[in-house]
C-alpha cells in the first residue's frame, strides 16, 4: 500500500468508527478530493457535512477547528502545503497549544500538513515546519517515515485529546510502498521504532529522510558498515529512552532530517545526547540537514539544499571510520 | 430598542448582575491603586450594559467566549467572585489555578465558558468553530463572543463572519465600540462610522445598538441568538460605548478628551439602569442599597478569599501541560 493509501484508510476508518470524526480543509469535499487527493470519495461516503471545503482561510479554519474540539469533535484539518500554516500559526500556538495548561480544555484535533520537498516544488511548496512546533508547549508532532506509522500514528493523533501537528512527507506519497496492517493499527505517539539494527553507528531520522538512511545503511552494510537507523516517528515528545539506548549501542551518532539543519530537532537531540550520555559517545555527533536558505527550485540547487541516501551514506562512512 | 419582554425580577437580576460587576470592578482597581495587585488588570467600567444584558440573553446550554473587559458575563455565567479574585492574584484557587493573569484564561466549560485569547480576535474563529459543532450535531444551542472596535481591523474578523456566514453557524458576534484600542482613537482604526455595516460584507445582519443601555442590548442579542438558533446564522451586533479607565491598571490614559469621558459618564450604564428602574416604580432606594450592600459583601469576601488562598505549588509547574 502506499503511504498515501495508508493516510486515506486511517481517515475512513477512524470516521466510520466515530461521527465525531470530520475533515475540515480547502477542496478537501465534493468530487475533488484534495489537492493531493488524500480525501477523493469522502464526500460522498460521508457528506460534505463531514467533509468540508472550506474558504481561503487557514487562520479562520484551524481556529474554527479548535472550538470544534473543544466541543468534543475530533476535526481533522488539512492545510494543502505544510508552507501554509505559517497563516495559522497564531491560532496553534497561541490557543489551541497553551489551552489546556491555561484552564484545562482539552482540543483534540489533528492538523495534516503535507511537508518535505524533492520534488521540484520550490520555496513555498517544499518545507519542514516542525522544529516551530517542537519549540512550543502543548503540541505533538508526529511525522511518519512508513506507510503502516502513516497509518499507525494518524490513528493514534486522531484518538489524541492533545494537538497533534502530524506532518506527512509528500515526497512519499505515491512513490513509498509498503506493508500496512488491515483494519484498526495504533502506533503510540512517543515511541520511536529501529527501523535496522546495527553496531557501528547510529543514524537517527523520520519522516522522508527514513528512506534515504536505510538506502544509505544497505550500501555501508555491503562494506561491512553496519549501522543502526532509528526512526523518531514522533518528534515531540521524543522517545529520550530509545535515543539513549542507541547511543550506548553505537557510541556514534548521524543524526539526519530534510529540515533546516540550524536550530533544527538535530541540534536539540545533539543536546540531549551530549546531555545525557557523553561518556558513550565514540566521535563527535554528526547533523545533516537542509542548508540554511529557502528551499531553491531548480534541480541541483534543491539537491544540493537537502539530504539524500548518498550524502548520508559520505557522511556514516566519515563517522564509522573516526 | 430600549423596550423588552423583561419582568420585574428579571429587570432586578439584571441590576444586581452590574451592580456585582461595578463594585467588583471598582474594588479592583481599588486594590492594584493600593499596589496589592499582582500583573496588570483590566477595569470594564462602562461595559457593564453590555456584558451584563448580552450574558443574559443566553441559555446555560450556549457557549460564550469573552474578552478582557466583560467581567459581567463571567459572574453571570456563575464564575464566583471568589474565583475571579483568586485567579487576578495568582493563586490556586483562580479558574486558571495561577496559570494565567486576570481575565484571560478563565475558561471554564462546566460554564459554558471558552477562556480567552489575549491576541484579538481570535475567540471568534474559535467560537464560530463551536457554533459549527452545533449545526453538525443538530444541537439548537448558540456561542456568542465579544471584540473590540480594534478587533474588527484584523483581517482575522473577516475570515471568521465570512466563514460563519457561509456556514450559518449559530454564532452572535458583539463588537463592544468603546472608541479606543489601547491609545488608538476609533478614526485612526477605520473609516467608518458603525462597524456593523461590515456585516453588510458577509451577508450577515448588523444591527447598532446603545451599549450603555442594557435592556437594549439585552434585545438586541435576543432577537440575534433567537435567529441562530431558527438557524437563521450569524449576526454582528455592535455596542456602542467609551472605555471609562485606561487600557489596563497602568495606562493613565491622558489621550483621551476629559469632556468625552464627561459625556460617557453621563451615560453611566449602572446608574442609567438604576435610575431607570426607580422612576418606574420598579425598586425603591432600600431595595437598590440592600442589592448594592449585597454585591459589596460578596466582593469582599471574594478579596478576602483570594488573598488568604495559597499561591500553586512550584511542584506543579509542569503538569497540565498535556490533556490525558
Amino acid at each position: 500500500m502506499t503511504y498515501l493509501a495508508a493516510i486515506r484508510e486511517a481517515l475512513q476508518e477512524e470516521m466510520r468508527r466515530d461521527p465525531n470524526v470530520l475533515i475540515l480543509g480547502e477542496d478537501v469535499g465534493g468530487t475533488f478530493g484534495g489537492a493531493f487527493k488524500v480525501t477523493q470519495g469522502f464526500a460522498e461516503e460521508f457528506g460534505d457535512r463531514r467533509v468540508m471545503n472550506m474558504p481561503l482561510a487557514e487562520l479562520a479554519f484551524v481556529s474554527a477547528a479548535t472550538g470544534m474540539a473543544l466541543m468534543g469533535l475530533r476535526p481533522v484539518v488539512e492545510i494543502q502545503f505544510a508552507d501554509f500554516i505559517t497563516t495559522a500559526f497564531d491560532s496553534i500556538v497561541q490557543f489551541a497549544a497553551t489551552n489546556y495548561y491555561r484552564w484545562q480544555a482539552p482540543v483534540p484535533w489533528v492538523i495534516r500538513a503535507p511537508a518535505d520537498g524533492g520534488i521540484r516544488s520550490g520555496p513555498f511548496h517544499s518545507q519542514n515546519p516542525e522544529a516551530w512546533f517542537v519549540h512550543t508547549p502543548g503540541l505533538k508532532v508526529v511525522a511518519p517515515g512508513t506507510p503502516a506509522d502513516a497509518k499507525g500514528l494518524l490513528i493514534a493523533a486522531i484518538r489524541d485529546n492533545n494537538p497533534v501537528i502530524y506532518l506527512e512527507s509528500k515526497t512519499l506519497y505515491r512513490s513509498l510502498k509498503g506493508p500496512v496492517p488491515a483494519g484498526e493499527y495504533v502506533v503510540p505517539i512517543g515511541q520511536a521504532r529501529l527501523a535496522r539494527e546495527g553496531e557501528h553507528l547510529s543514524i537517527i531520522t523520520y519522516g522522508t529522510q527514513l528512506r534515504e538512511s536505510l538506502a544509505a545503511a544497505e550500501r555501508l552494510a555491503q562494506e561491512g558498515i553496519e549501522a543502526e537507523v532509528l526512526d523518531l516517528r514522533t518528534l515531540k515528545p521524543l522517545d529520550r529512552e530509545a535515543i539513549l539506548q542507541t547511543v550506548r549501542k553505537t557510541g556514534k551518532i548521524l543524526i539526519v532530517h530534510s529540515a533546516n539543519r540550524l536550530a533544527g530537532v538535530g541540534a536539540e537531540l545533539a543536546a540531549q545526547i551530549a546531555e545525557d550520555a557523553f561518556e558513550w559517545l565514540d566521535a563527535p555527533i554528526r547533523r545533516l540537514g537542509g542548508a540554511d536558505t529557502p528551499i531553491p527550485f531548480s534541480p541541483p540547487l534543491e539537491d544540493a539544499y537537502r539530504p539524500d541516501a548518498e550524502k548520508i551514506y559520505r557522511l556514516a562512512r566519515e563517522l564509522a571510520a573516526y | 430598542m430600549s423596550e423588552s419582554s423583561l419582568t420585574r425580577e428579571q429587570k432586578i437580576e439584571l441590576y444586581y448582575w452590574m451592580c456585582l460587576t461595578r463594585i467588583f470592578d471598582d474594588m479592583m482597581v481599588a486594590y492594584w491603586k493600593q499596589g496589592k495587585g499582582l500583573g496588570g488588570t483590566f477595569s470594564q467600567r462602562g461595559h457593564e450594559a453590555i456584558s451584563v444584558g448580552s450574558a443574559y440573553a443566553l441559555e446555560p446550554d450556549d457557549v460564550v467566549a469573552p474578552m478582557h473587559r466583560d467581567l459581567g458575563c463571567y459572574l453571570l455565567r456563575g464564575i464566583t467572585p471568589r474565583r475571579i479574585f483568586a485567579n487576578l492574584l495568582g493563586k490556586a484557587t483562580g479558574v486558571s489555578r495561577g496559570r494565567d493573569a486576570n481575565l484571560h484564561g478563565m475558561g471554564d466549560l462546566n460554564h459554558n465558558i471558552i477562556g480567552y485569547i489575549s491576541h484579538l480576535p481570535q475567540s471568534l474563529p474559535v467560537t464560530v468553530g463551536v457554533a459549527m459543532s452545533f449545526r453538525y450535531r443538530n444541537e439548537p444551542r448558540v456561542a456568542m463572543t465579544y471584540v473590540g472596535d480594534g478587533s474588527s481591523s484584523a483581517g482575522l474578523f473577516h475570515e471568521s463572519l465570512n466563514l460563519a456566514s457561509v456556514h450559518k453557524a449559530p454564532v452572535v458576534v458583539i463588537v463592544e465600540n468603546n472608541q479606543y484600542a489601547y491609545s488608538t482613537p476609533l478614526h485612526q482604526q477605520m473609516n467608518i462610522q458603525d462597524i456593523a455595516i461590515r456585516a453588510a460584507g458577509y451577508g450577515i445582519p448588523g444591527v447598532v445598538v446603545d451599549g450603555n443601555d442594557v435592556e437594549a442590548v439585552y434585545a438586541a442579542t435576543k432577537e440575534a441568538v433567537d435567529r441562530a438558533r431558527r438557524g437563521e446564522g450569524p449576526t454582528l451586533i455592535e455596542c456602542k460605548t467609551m472605555r471609562m479607565l485606561g487600557h489596563a491598571i497602568h495606562d493613565g490614559a491622558e489621550y483621551v478628551p476629559r469632556e468625552l469621558l464627561a459625556e460617557w459618564e453621563a451615560k453611566n450604564p449602572v446608574l442609567r439602569f438604576e435610575q431607570r428602574l426607580l422612576a418606574e416604580g420598579l425598586v425603591d432606594q432600600a431595595e437598590i442599597d440592600e442589592i448594592r450592600q449585597r454585591c459589596q459583601v460578596e466582593v469582599a469576601d471574594a478579596i478576602e478569599f483570594a488573598e488568604q488562598s495559597p499561591y500553586p505549588d512550584p511542584e506543579t509547574l509542569e503538569e497540565g501541560v498535556y490533556a490525558p
